[in-house]
């Protein structure tokens, strides 16, 4: 463990990430590809995903509101937002997305409703969590790659 | 949104030196990630755009990997545009892995179908589909050409240079060129150990059904879900015949520039009207005809010659005789359902010849012989030697005589068939010394020239009319065509004809009949030494310069 306090918290952090099970695989992926070049690469990556996909976001909240609903549509959409949201790890957040899928395709209104709800709170709640993560880690200082070889 | 890598820079052990990705996805968060993950595979990175850079840089990049689902276009769909256009391996991607989806990828025919989110390493090894194409597509051009392997090397390395024949990777191409040529030395159209596992085998056979199905459609609609409905045949896949599709036409592409070139030459020599398409058309086509009839050979599809006569550019009719000269490649390929050179045929064809060759303005013949383009492509894939021999114009006089013998022929032909190689440098030779033989030479050289440039320049387009308005041949230029050189020496010989028999006539409407030289040759050549199946691949010659008969 790193004897940095901001690093040690910011690598509880990011484990807990993982452990809750916001995070995977890919993320980390993120991380190896951040260098000296690019020394922000994941938080880059990540600002990205956000803005990309609040624009899907919204236009999925859009087609709700539309009756009677355009399941091929939310489909498509939502597929994108999987698409997007596997970009960064994002686990839980694509879990929604599968989920949501699944109920586009058996055609269920309800199910397709309560489950955008839930995708969206996940989606804000990893967000933040983000948003923290980042700002702690500038605060903490380039580390990680320092870091990492030990 | 597209973002194009360019990894220029072998560095790393990784990718092999320039591998040129073209990424395509609507999706910014993972056009960030690839390239990220591809630069550090490599180490530079460039971005730019999709299909039109792909379109307008057509050697520009070695592979394309592309998302599934796009706002503005299926990524199936821009799978099979840059397959049947370009084709360069592609990739699809997708977070979705439905077994339905991946099955309908590989039917469009995608390299390789990756499940997003992807990993680096999964990029790391997508080189293999560049590599891999470029050795199927060498070894099918090899076959398809019949070039012996050390002209093949020197065609081909001179072929690639220009770029795009093969898409990119020029001196890997040359390189596997070479290596497909050793490998391909009994040139053995259908030899499937050479090649690919299941990949399909071209035969000459099946190549002229391909080409004549591609004729009767019409090249510039063509298309292969149609060409596979006429060819009928039970086996072969729409991937098949897409793929094959692309090779024949940056063939004919190839042999248009050198027909250019050698129309260039030929032009200059015909400065006969006679030459002109019509009547060289109608001398040709009447020895085409004869030569026909008495070619029985299926595999002569000279019917190029009658129709494509006129068809062919032959830029005055100078030794456009290959014909195929631009807007008839399309027909030329119909035409050039050469298909198998039927030895027997060929001496049918042989006598045939001579009587329309008589008829035949000599310079004609030999304008035709180097404007064969047609034929000369073909060539090109053959062996050069045998222009090699042509060039010598007086060697051709006496082999032109003995012309209306098959035998003969078939030692014309056999140095006209001398890897084109070779011919190339005679060619050189020759085009100073045009006058030695005469005005057939010079057409000769003229038609190498040019030649020898569409060659080069073909970058997969379409027969380009020859436009060897210019007899101003360099040498050089007809190496550039690799086949064409060859093939010009060939036609110089042709000139040697002109004189001696009348396969000159022939020549000039052979030429422009695309189809019909290929087939001549072989017939005339009876021997075995021509790899006919490189020579006249069918695909692959259509150039077949019809000058080479005449």
């Amino acid at each position: 463990m790193d004897r940095n306090p901001l690093r040690r918290q910011l690598q509880i952090m990011r484990k807990s990430f993982f452990d809750q099970g916001y995070l995977d695989e890919q993320f980390v992926q993120l991380e190896e590809l951040q260098d000296e070049a690019n020394p922000n690469f994941v938080e880059e990556v990540v600002t990205l995903y956000y803005r990309d996909s609040a624009r899907l976001i919204l236009s999925i909240e859009q087609a709700l509101e539309r009756k009677p609903f355009d399941f091929n549509k939310l489909d498509a959409h939502m597929h994108q937002f999987k698409g997007s949201s596997s970009s960064i790890g994002a686990k839980k957040v694509k879990a929604e997305s599968t989920q949501f899928r699944e109920y586009c395709k058996s055609r269920n209104r309800e199910g397709c409703t309560r489950c955008f709800q839930q995708l969206k709170k996940e989606y804000a709640t990893l967000r933040k969590k983000l948003e923290a993560y980042f700002q702690l880690a500038r605060q903490a200082g380039p580390m990680e790659t320092a870091c990492r070889p030990k | 949104m597209v973002v194009e890598t360019n990894f220029s820079s072998p560095r790393t052990d990784a990718f092999p030196a320039g591998l040129r990705v073209l990424v395509v996805d609507d999706d910014p968060t993972w056009l960030k990630i690839l390239e990220k993950m591809l630069k550090k595979l490599t180490t530079c990175c460039l971005a730019r755009e999709a299909l039109k850079l792909l379109r307008e840089r057509k050697n520009g990049y070695d592979i394309v990997i592309s998302d599934v689902n796009m706002p503005d276009m299926d990524g199936f769909k821009l799978l099979e545009h840059v397959g049947l256009e370009m084709d360069l391996p592609v990739i699809m991607m997708s977070v979705d892995g439905e077994t339905r989806r991946v099955m309908k990828g590989v039917q469009h025919g995608a390299c390789d179908y990756l499940l997003k989110p992807i990993r680096m390493k999964e990029l790391r090894n997508i080189w293999q589909h560049v590599f891999r194409k470029k050795i199927h597509e060498v070894r099918d051009i090899e076959s398809l050409e019949g070039i012996e392997s050390i002209h093949m090397t020197r065609s081909g390395s001179e072929l690639f240079d220009d770029g795009h024949f093969l898409g990119g990777g020029d001196t890997t191409l040359g390189r596997k060129r070479k290596d497909a040529d050793n490998k391909h030395d009994d040139k053995d159209l259908g030899d499937p150990s050479s090649t690919k596992k299941a990949r399909i085998v071209w035969t000459i056979d099946l190549h002229q059904k391909f080409v004549e199905a591609v004729n009767q459609i019409g090249f510039d609609k063509v298309g292969p879900k149609k060409i596979l409905n006429l060819m009928n045949v039970p086996w072969l896949t729409r991937e098949n015949v897409a793929s094959h599709l692309q090779k024949y036409r940056l063939y004919l592409s190839r042999l248009q520039k050198e027909r250019d070139v050698k129309n260039s030459f030929i032009g200059i020599k015909h400065s006969d009207p006679s030459l002109k398409d019509s009547n060289s058309g109608s001398g040709l086509h009447n020895s085409m005809n004869v030569i026909q009839d008495n070619v029985s050979n299926g595999s002569f599809s000279f019917s190029v010659n009658n129709s494509c006569v006129p068809n062919v550019d032959l830029k005055g009719r100078e030794g456009d005789g290959k014909g195929i000269s631009s807007g008839p490649m399309a027909e030329s390929k119909g035409t050039f359902s050469i298909g198998i050179p039927d030895p027997r045929k060929a001496k049918s064809l042989q006598i045939s010849f001579d009587h329309s060759l008589g008829s035949v303005d000599s310079v004609v013949n030999l304008a035709s012989f180097g404007s064969t383009d047609t034929v000369q492509y073909s060539w090109n894939e053959v062996p050069q030697i045998q222009f090699k021999q042509e060039y010598e114009p007086l060697q051709l006089e006496n082999r032109i005589n003995q012309l209306p013998l098959p035998g003969l022929q078939h030692d014309l032909l056999t140095k006209y068939l001398q890897p084109a190689i070779s011919y190339r440098s005679d060619h050189i030779k020759h085009s100073s010394p045009t006058e030695a033989v005469g005005e057939s030479h010079t057409l000769n050289d003229q038609v190498f020239e040019p030649i020898c440039t569409t060659t080069s320049s073909m970058k997969g387009q379409d027969i380009i009319p020859n436009h060897l308005t210019e007899p101003e041949f360099s040498p050089r230029n007809l190496y550039d065509g690799v086949g064409v050189e060859d093939l010009q020496l060939c036609w110089l010989q042709g000139d040697c004809y002109a004189t001696n028999s009348g396969l000159q006539g022939f020549d000039c409407t052979e030429y422009n009949n695309p189809a019909t030289i290929p087939e001549m040759p072989f017939h005339l050549y009876d021997a075995p030494s021509f790899d006919h199946e490189h020579l006249f691949d069918p695909t692959e010659y259509y150039v077949i310069d019809q000058g080479l008969f005449a």
